[in-house]
């Protein structure tokens, strides 16, 4: 229980936020910032944790922000099952592409690229195929029930990515505590090392995919019930696949907060951008791109790693006070 | 149903579609042979390149076949310090990290042609843009067959430039062993950069080839990188005659799949044939090992 404690207080801090803030605008920020964190800490599970750099995460956030619509759209279905249904494909897609990729030994630059591919082949499919809306897109119907898990406040949905933001932490809490998690490391740290002590490297980097491609596809299915609306630009382009992988790269990739602190500082940047220089189009992806390759420069493993750093540097400056002193 | 009169020409064409994406594939097979990384900002490289290309033409008057020998140096030395000064350092001699900054590059690039010059189409008017030689059997555009002819000469230069000279040595053996280059007192460094730069003039080469009969806008690379990719792969990473034949083969898968399939479904041929290829054989045709 005291591994989940900070978490709970983060979370509850959160909670908090639209009870003390009656901006819209800010609540909206808030919402978008969580959703890109959820996509985020999918990408961290594999990337940051697995070491298995994904390029293509928006495979997964499209699909489950299809799956969700079109189940909603074409065939009648609650927006809750459809949400669970589009989590699961999600899931599902990440199986067959880890089966594919793990099983014939790719790696590092090729896992990479496979990855870039499938996305992208998806989104032209996509841009073709009747049942996605091709070029138009998919449309949802307004409802604004709890039923059909559409709300009347930004508070309201602010909870709820906040909950499955929350659900993520805790995922990636308990994976970092299993004996999973430990192997999975191992993985990233030396692949052959870690087969030589007998870990299934290919069933762990599968397990971590599954989980990684939930959810991810969990944040696409949040993002069709708030903005009602996806196409393929929008599912699977590459905006979502540098986001996902950003945020932990910059908060921490293979922590658990990573993610949450990336999506905040990658966020409050691409609208700081917009303010200082108007909205452009391909203004927010020039300050990610920058970011990406500072962050990589000067701080490989993140603020976290900034932070943690620092923290053992002071502690050791305290100790050598203490013994001088 | 299908003459040979529509097939031949529709084959024909595809191999000089395919040189050039043989070039570009060149320029990626390069870097990877070397550096044992994929280069993700090959697309937006490319991209930026018919940029200068473009304006060479517009603002200078420069004809692309001219403007070649002044872009190829250029790009050379942008390429170079773009590793020796930027990838290089910041990476810190991970490749994972070697990745990451090449995709924050590619991004940084594009998304800076996007805000400079919006996404609008634009190209220039050669007066040998429509120009075509009556073969008997079927005719064929000038400026595409230009740039067939200069691919091979490019490879051929590069193979010259492998095989005989002294920087082409120190490039094969920091290719094969880095360390024991770096123990011979070869600068890996700058062999990197060099690498880098050759690439990258590859790259600046089929801007040229392609301009005249070609557009430009700030995502027109990825449309040919991903082309490049499923190429490199299925030649095998690293291995140049993979490059060119593998070149020379996806011209033509993509010109009969879009004549059988139509236009934006015969993309999806040449992905088809890369997740294949990676999950089949990932060394390629030609490829040592992964």
């Amino acid at each position: 229980m005291r591994a989940l404690a900070p978490i709970a207080a983060v979370v509850m801090a959160l909670a908090a936020v639209p009870l003390l803030v009656n901006s819209n605008v800010v609540l909206n920020f808030l919402v978008v910032t969580l959703m890109i964190a959820l996509a985020g800490q999918g990408w961290n599970i594999l990337g940051g944790y697995g070491g298995q750099y994904s390029f293509g995460h928006a495979a997964f956030f499209g699909t489950g922000a299809y799956v969700n619509a079109i189940l909603q759209v074409r065939y009648g279905v609650n927006a809750w099952p459809g949400f669970a249904a589009g989590i699961a494909v999600g899931a599902a897609l990440g199986g067959i592409i880890g089966v594919l990729t793990f099983r014939s030994g790719l790696r590092g630059s090729y896992f990479a690229l496979v990855t870039l591919a499938f996305a992208e082949v998806l989104r032209i499919v996509a841009s073709v195929a009747p049942i996605t809306g091709a070029g138009v897109g998919t449309l949802m119907k307004l409802d604004l029930r709890a039923q059909a898990m559409q709300f009347q406040s930004r508070a309201a949905f602010y909870w709820l990515i906040l909950a499955l933001v929350a659900a993520s932490l805790v995922i990636a809490r308990l994976i970092e505590r299993s004996r999973f998690g430990v192997w999975l490391i191992a993985v990233r740290e030396n692949e052959d090392a870690a087969k030589a002590l007998g870990v299934n490297a290919a069933h762990v980097k599968l397990g971590a995919m599954v989980v990684s491609a939930a959810i991810t596809a969990a944040a696409g299915c949040f993002y069709v019930q708030y903005f009602l609306f996806i196409d393929s630009g929008i599912a699977y382009g590459t905006r979502i696949s540098i986001e996902a992988l950003l945020t932990p790269i910059i908060g921490g990739a293979g922590t658990v907060f990573g993610p949450l602190v990336g999506a905040l500082v990658v966020q409050a940047l691409g609208e700081g951008a917009k303010l200082v220089a108007g909205d452009a189009p391909g203004l927010s992806l020039i300050v990610y791109g920058c970011i990406l390759v500072l962050v990589i420069a000067f701080a490989p493993h993140g603020l976290i790693g900034l932070i943690d750093g620092a923290r053992r540097r002071l502690s050791r400056v305290a100790k050598l006070g203490a013994a001088h002193g | 149903m299908l003459s040979p009169a529509i097939l031949i020409p529709a084959i024909i064409n595809g191999l000089l579609t395919g040189a050039v994406y043989a070039l570009v594939s060149l320029g990626l097979t390069l870097i990877y042979g070397v550096l044992h990384i994929i280069n993700f900002a090959h697309g937006a490289m490319l991209s930026a390149a018919l940029f200068a290309a473009f304006f060479a033409f517009r603002l200078l008057g420069l004809d692309p076949y001219v403007a070649v020998f002044l872009l190829a140096p250029v790009f050379f030395g942008l390429g170079y310090a773009l590793q020796r000064f930027v990838i290089g350092p910041a990476s810190h001699g991970d490749d994972r990290n070697m990745l990451l900054v090449t995709l924050g590059i590619a991004v940084i690039i594009e998304n800076a042609l996007l805000y400079a010059f919006r996404a609008d189409t634009r190209t220039i008017e050669v007066p040998y843009a429509y120009q075509t030689i009556d073969f008997g059997f079927t005719f064929l555009a000038v400026p595409r067959l230009v740039g067939f002819v200069s691919v091979f000469g490019v490879a051929l230069a590069l193979w010259l430039l492998m095989s005989f000279t002294d920087i082409g040595r120190a490039i094969r053996a920091v290719a094969k062993e880095k360390l024991g280059a770096e123990l011979a007192g070869i600068d890996v460094a700058h062999i990197y950069a060099m690498t880098f730069g050759l690439g990258t003039a590859c790259v600046a080469i089929a801007a040229c080839l392609l301009i005249p009969t070609y557009y430009v806008n700030p995502t027109v690379g990825n449309a040919f990188v991903l082309v490049a990719f499923t190429i490199v792969v299925l030649g095998g990473m690293g291995s140049v005659p993979g490059a060119l034949i593998g070149g020379l083969l996806i011209g033509v898968v993509e010109s009969l799949s879009g004549l059988f399939l139509g236009e934006s479904l015969g993309q999806i041929g040449i992905f088809l044939i890369f997740i294949a290829v990676l999950l089949v054989r990932p060394t390629g045709l030609f490829g040592a090992r992964a």
